[in-house]
């Protein structure tokens, strides 16, 4: 999966032409490690949608730049705009309904 | 298939029922619910669990725990029990994916965090109102935050974000805290904690994107004071996990599974209860996992018994 930072996410993100789902994770968050296999299983089974994670003790410029105050956070990009943004962990089929209403 | 054991639940309760179960040679199935780990992992520092002087964190314990079910065998389904039938045998359990059917089975299903449950609260969670200190602290460096809640939970959150924040002050609904007596000292002896006393969260107040201030209420003087803060975190108690089961087990007026006295043993013959989902009174690691222990033991006791009949 996509691993995102200041230098590439402008380009991997805002100018993709799919949906894109960044997931705000850190590696001291119990819920992130718990949705970090979920994500992996949904960005197997969605090949249209672009999945990236951005840890935010890499690049709290990022994490900043879009109000992150919690972790995990899941935004949803398209045509470089903010269309969703949700945090907390979820299941598996919660997530992918979150995900295919934008789709 | 008909499975001689199930478990539901993944935390101190349930792999240690675990352990014990693949070790009698019961082949338990484990399912693990929503978050591996439970409650624990998103704790920090765990000083209390007897054999590691040096504490262990939250998520490293239960990792150790589940390794060790792993071990002997455990098989692991990584799914969420959404139903129950426990009218008749075998015991069915249901996921969104599937159906199991079991001789017996351990629920190990623990608690949750209570939330305010005020519209605001919700209105602003992951914007500034957390329930996760372990998680959201990083967010909060040199700002000034909030933590609701008077007993142990509350103590160690606040001690820990202030490691992060400015200033915690803790809002705590009676004249007294509940907390045990070390974390009580530990709270009020650390320069950057203040306490509010009496009083309740009436609002979460932001200004469309996050938080800016907390509305109390002083339930002694009727009073109402904005409290300027940028961030809130929820530490009021928990809520037992037991909604799958309403109706098909006997639970208490609070939601706990109710237990023969001295006993993980529920209403229904074959299933079991432990760790917090049927624990109000103690509700930590080592009890948790001592319950688990004894349900496995009382289980196998079980299956011998109907075996020889």
């Amino acid at each position: 999966m996509l691993e995102l930072n200041s230098s590439n996410f402008d380009s991997s993100v805002l100018a993709s032409s799919s949906l894109v789902l960044v997931d705000f994770w850190a590696p001291w968050c119990g819920p992130c490690k718990m949705m970090a296999p979920v994500v992996e299983e949904l960005s197997a089974e969605l090949p249209d949608v672009v999945f990236a994670k951005a840890s935010v003790d890499d690049c709290p410029d990022l994490a900043q730049r879009y109000n992150v105050l919690s972790i995990p956070t899941f935004i949803l990009v398209k045509g470089g705009q903010v269309i969703d943004q949700f945090s907390g962990a979820m299941g598996k089929e919660v997530l992918r309904a979150r995900i295919e209403k934008h789709l | 298939m008909t499975e001689s054991m199930i478990i539901i639940g993944g935390g101190p309760a349930g792999y240690t029922a675990a352990i014990y179960a693949a070790r009698s040679d019961l082949k338990p199935l484990l399912i693990e619910g929503k978050m591996p780990g439970g409650q624990l992992t998103t704790t920090s520092e765990v000083e209390n669990f007897p054999g590691f002087p040096k504490g262990v964190q939250g998520g490293e314990l239960t990792s150790m725990m589940r390794a060790q079910a792993d071990r002997f065998g455990t098989r692991f389904v990584s799914d969420e029990v959404i139903s129950v039938d426990f009218s008749s045998q075998p015991l069915i359990v249901r996921t969104a994916d599937g159906s199991y059917e079991s001789q017996t089975v351990i629920i190990a299903t623990g608690a949750s965090a209570t939330r305010l449950g005020i519209p605001s609260e919700q209105e602003y969670y992951g914007r500034g109102v957390s329930a996760c200190a372990t998680c959201d602290g990083f967010f909060f460096k040199g700002k000034k935050i909030a933590v609701v809640g008077g007993g142990d939970s509350a103590m160690e959150e606040a001690t820990f974000l202030t490691r992060f924040a400015e200033s915690v002050t803790v809002i705590v609904r009676k004249d007294e805290l509940r907390a045990s007596k070390i974390m009580q000292e530990r709270a009020k002896a650390n320069p950057k904690i203040s306490f509010v006393w009496n009083s309740e969260v009436r609002e979460v107040l932001g200004d469309g994107t996050r938080v800016t201030a907390i509305r109390l209420f002083n339930n002694k003087t009727n009073d109402i004071a904005d409290l300027p803060i940028e961030g809130v975190f929820v530490a009021i108690g928990h809520k037992p996990s037991a909604d799958a089961f309403k109706g098909q087990i006997e639970l208490d007026e609070k939601g706990y599974i109710v237990t023969r006295p001295h006993s993980t043993q529920t209403n229904v013959e074959g299933v079991f209860a432990a760790g917090d989902v049927a624990d109000p009174h103690y509700r930590q690691a080592i009890t948790a996992a001592g319950s688990g222990c004894t349900a496995a033991i009382e289980a196998e006791r079980f299956l011998s018994a109907r075996e020889e009949n």
